[in-house]
């Protein structure tokens, strides 16, 4: 069963191609079932293999694959090799079975696709996604993991820029691409360095050399670990490379869903814990993670209580959650960062796809104060996206959520290189978790039916409201008119992922229970193959339950004031909105923290000022001037050709006289 | 019958090939252009036939009566061509057809 593994990355690049290749005849349902069905397939692998692989574990929980040489070059043989461990079976279940539901979700989502073309593009860019996605996990070396990892960067860049006819939606895209790539840059250093001092890119020889031959602290791990960081930063939007991910909400929400949430940004979470014996020997760079990740998480909590565009809450309390997941790899928690990352990867799937679905019932409508009342209107919608905000919130005891961030939270401050600003950081995150995200619950589906007729520009805030819809999109045969009457309501094909990711949200969390709470370990046990254990030091059974209730008290002191805030007294909020500090800091931190202004100040004009001033450089002055030799050579020759056939007689007559000259006399 | 000295006969090949070459360089009506090419061609040909006479050969005058087929067939060429362009060109200046200069 295991040697079925190649099948999992081949499926969707088989996808792919039979969708990037088909002409006009492949019907819409053609390609529904071809895209959709081939992340099917890969998923249904992926379950079988993973049974497999639980019943009857292969020695040392490990499986190789591999399938050929792809170079070979001066002793430098990097394989196409396939690597399956716990860790890279749990990512490649999680790509593929909620890839498969947020496929399946799209096949009605993007039916309104203007013509057919967009369609099959979509579902062909969707595919060749989670082929590079499989195999950055399961490479064998870091080449391909590189591979991947630059095939994930440019679907995400396609499907930002999906509708491309609106300028706004390439600028997006260019951005995301172009901020990755800053990172990407750092980490191809980062692989050059390590080949060049180790010898190789395998994984697993590349670990043991590095173990042996580097001490830990010392230059060369730390300025590779560094540098492999800076990948991952790009990656997983952290701070300073986060600006990316608020405005690659540009793209259809499916794709938010998928790449922009649940598995490509948190390709840099699943890069350090592969790394994660290199990050060991570099415990100055551990520490950076973490700090990283607390104040990241800080950050893009405050942004996301601020902004209007639900998609953008979401992509702010995404880049918030990877921040948890960075200081659970920055404190060592291996298990517990990856255990968070397949959490998330549900519930922040659902809560997107739910956003997607209001947004289409409400006709392309983003602004959560514009909505309103729709707990009657859509109540499985409802439904869903109250479980995946409890899940975010971490609502104690139900949900997933509070199973991962509270262990999280309680390794932040036991593990060797936790501390207590560690776990407070983490335990304010919590509370901004709670508040923003049931801010968007209460103002969105509870309260009165608030249907305002569409507004320009003087939204509330006023300050670069974000409507991405395209001139193509909605299509003309829909109402306009925002109304309860004309609510769209979604279908079959949306619901079943909702319910089943809904599900998974509450489910998800008992795999692993904390000690006070029955003691579940089967996640942790089973990660343990792949990553390190977390030794916990200064802990003891009063400072659990004591954190462990803190923990509680943050994700419902956080959902309380929302509901105080936003439900409740919705007026005195705004009465202090109004005032001048409180709006200078609400359009702050709307803005992501000015960091988008810094950059632009930083290296976007002067980048441009430079290349206005080095528009008419020397270099150009060779080639026009080539192209003007050229010019007069052709006036000259042109000339000749008067169209007087006697001068081209009398060309000829001297041409043969000179060449009677030449062959007499010479 | 004294023969011709071969120096005689190519001479006079020479000055009517130069002559004819003249009138094409000069002439711009274009019947006088085709009678110039007749001369240059008849001029070939008699430098043929004078070659023959001195070398005894029977294939200058072969090569004459190829030259002699090959003005009939480019006179009625040229003819043709003469007819369509006094068509098109109401006049027979070679020079009034000089639409595809440069």
């Amino acid at each position: 069963m295991l040697n079925l593994l190649w099948l999992i990355p081949v499926f969707p690049l088989a996808g792919f191609l039979a969708l990037a290749l088909a002409d006009s005849r492949l019907t819409r349902p053609g390609i529904a079932a071809t895209g959709a069905g081939s992340i099917g397939l890969a998923a249904l692998v992926a379950i079988l293999i993973g049974i497999d692989f639980i019943t009857t574990p292969p020695p040392e929980y490990v499986y190789r694959q591999s399938l050929w040489t792809w170079i070979n070059v001066a002793g430098f043989t990097p394989r196409i090799g396939l690597y399956l461990d716990a860790l890279s079976l749990l990512m490649v279940l999680v790509v593929t079975v909620v890839g498969f539901l947020i496929h399946l979700y799209s096949t009605e989502f993007m039916q309104d696709e203007a013509h057919d073309g967009g369609y099959k593009r979509f579902f062909a860019y969707m595919n060749l996604f989670v082929a590079s996605m499989c195999t950055l996990l399961l490479a064998d070396n870091l080449l391909l993991l590189y591979l991947g990892w630059e095939g994930v960067g440019l679907c995400s860049y396609l499907l930002i820029g999906f509708w491309y006819r609106d300028p706004a939606n390439g600028l997006a895209a260019r951005k995301a691409f172009v901020v990755t790539r800053v990172g990407d840059a750092a980490m191809a250093v980062g692989l050059f360095l390590l080949f060049t001092h180790l010898g190789t890119l395998e994984i697993q020889p590349l670990m043991q050399q590095a173990a042996l031959r580097w001490p830990a602290g010392s230059a060369l791990p730390i300025a590779a670990a560094a540098l492999l960081l800076g990948g991952a930063l790009g990656k997983s939007a952290q701070l300073p490379l986060q600006t990316w991910l608020p405005d690659a909400m540009a793209g259809p929400t499916p794709v938010s869903a998928l790449i922009h949430a649940a598995t490509m940004v948190t390709a840099g979470v699943y890069l350090i814990a592969r790394t994660h014996v290199l990050y060991a020997l570099a415990p100055p760079v551990l520490l950076a993670v973490a700090a990283i990740g607390a104040l990241t998480l800080l950050t893009a909590g405050f942004s996301a209580l601020a902004q209007d565009d639900i998609k953008r809450v979401l992509a702010y309390s995404t880049i918030s959650q990877i921040g948890y997941m960075f200081l659970a790899l920055g404190v060592g928690a291996w298990s517990a960062a990856i255990f968070h990352f397949m959490t998330h990867a549900f519930f922040k799937a659902l809560l997107f796809l739910c956003a997607g679905a209001v947004i289409a019932s409400l006709h392309e409508e983003h602004n959560i104060f514009r909505m309103g009342g729709l707990r009657k209107q859509l109540p499985t919608v409802f439904w869903t996206f109250l479980i995946g905000s409890a899940s975010l919130a971490a609502l104690p005891l139900v949900t997933a959520g509070f199973y991962s961030k509270d262990q999280i939270l309680w390794q932040s401050w036991s593990s060797p290189q936790g501390n207590p600003w560690l776990w407070a950081a983490g335990w304010v995150g919590a509370l901004l978790t709670g508040l923003y995200i049931f801010r968007v619950v209460f103002v969105a589906f509870f309260g009165a039916d608030v249907h305002l007729p569409p507004l320009q520009g003087e939204g509330r805030g006023g300050d670069g409201l974000k409507h991405t819809a395209p001139e193509t999109h909605p299509p003309p045969n829909r109402p306009l008119e925002v109304g309860g009457a004309e609510l769209q309501r979604p279908g079959l094909r949306m619901m079943l992922p909702l319910i089943v990711l809904a599900v998974l949200s509450v489910a998800g969390g008992w795999l692993e229970l904390p000690p006070l709470l029955g003691d579940l370990t089967l996640f942790s046990n089973f990660v343990h193959t792949a990553l390190p254990q977390t030794p916990l030091v200064h802990a003891t059974r009063t400072i659990e339950l004591t954190l462990s209730l803190l923990a509680a008290a943050a994700s419902l002191g956080g959902i309380f004031l929302a509901y105080l805030l936003f439900l409740r007294h919705p007026h005195a909020l705004e009465q202090f909105a109004q005032s001048k500090p409180a709006s200078a800091l609400r359009t702050f931190w709307h803005a992501g923290w000015g960091f988008d202004a810094l950059y632009d100040r930083m290296f976007v004009r002067p980048w441009l000022w430079l290349a206005r001033i080095d528009r008419h450089d020397f270099i150009d002055t060779l080639f026009s001037g080539l192209a003007q030799l050229c010019r007069f050579l052709y006036r000259g020759l042109s000339a000749t050709q008067t169209g007087q056939m006697r001068r081209y007689a009398a060309g000829i007559a001297a041409g043969a006289i000179l060449i009677l000259f030449i062959s007499v006399f010479a | 019958m004294a023969a011709v000295p071969i120096s005689h006969g190519l001479l006079l090949a020479a000055i009517l090939f130069v002559l004819g070459l003249g009138g094409l360089l000069v002439r711009r009506n274009l019947i006088f252009i085709l009678i110039s090419i007749e001369i240059m061609l008849n001029a070939a040909g008699l430098a043929f036939i004078v070659a023959g006479a001195h070398w005894g050969q029977a294939d200058g005058q072969v090569m004459f009566a190829f030259i002699l087929s090959l003005a009939a067939a480019e006179v009625s060429v040229g003819l043709a061509l003469l007819l369509l362009l006094h068509r098109r060109f109401p006049t027979l200046d070679a020079d009034a057809a000089s639409t595809m200069r440069g």
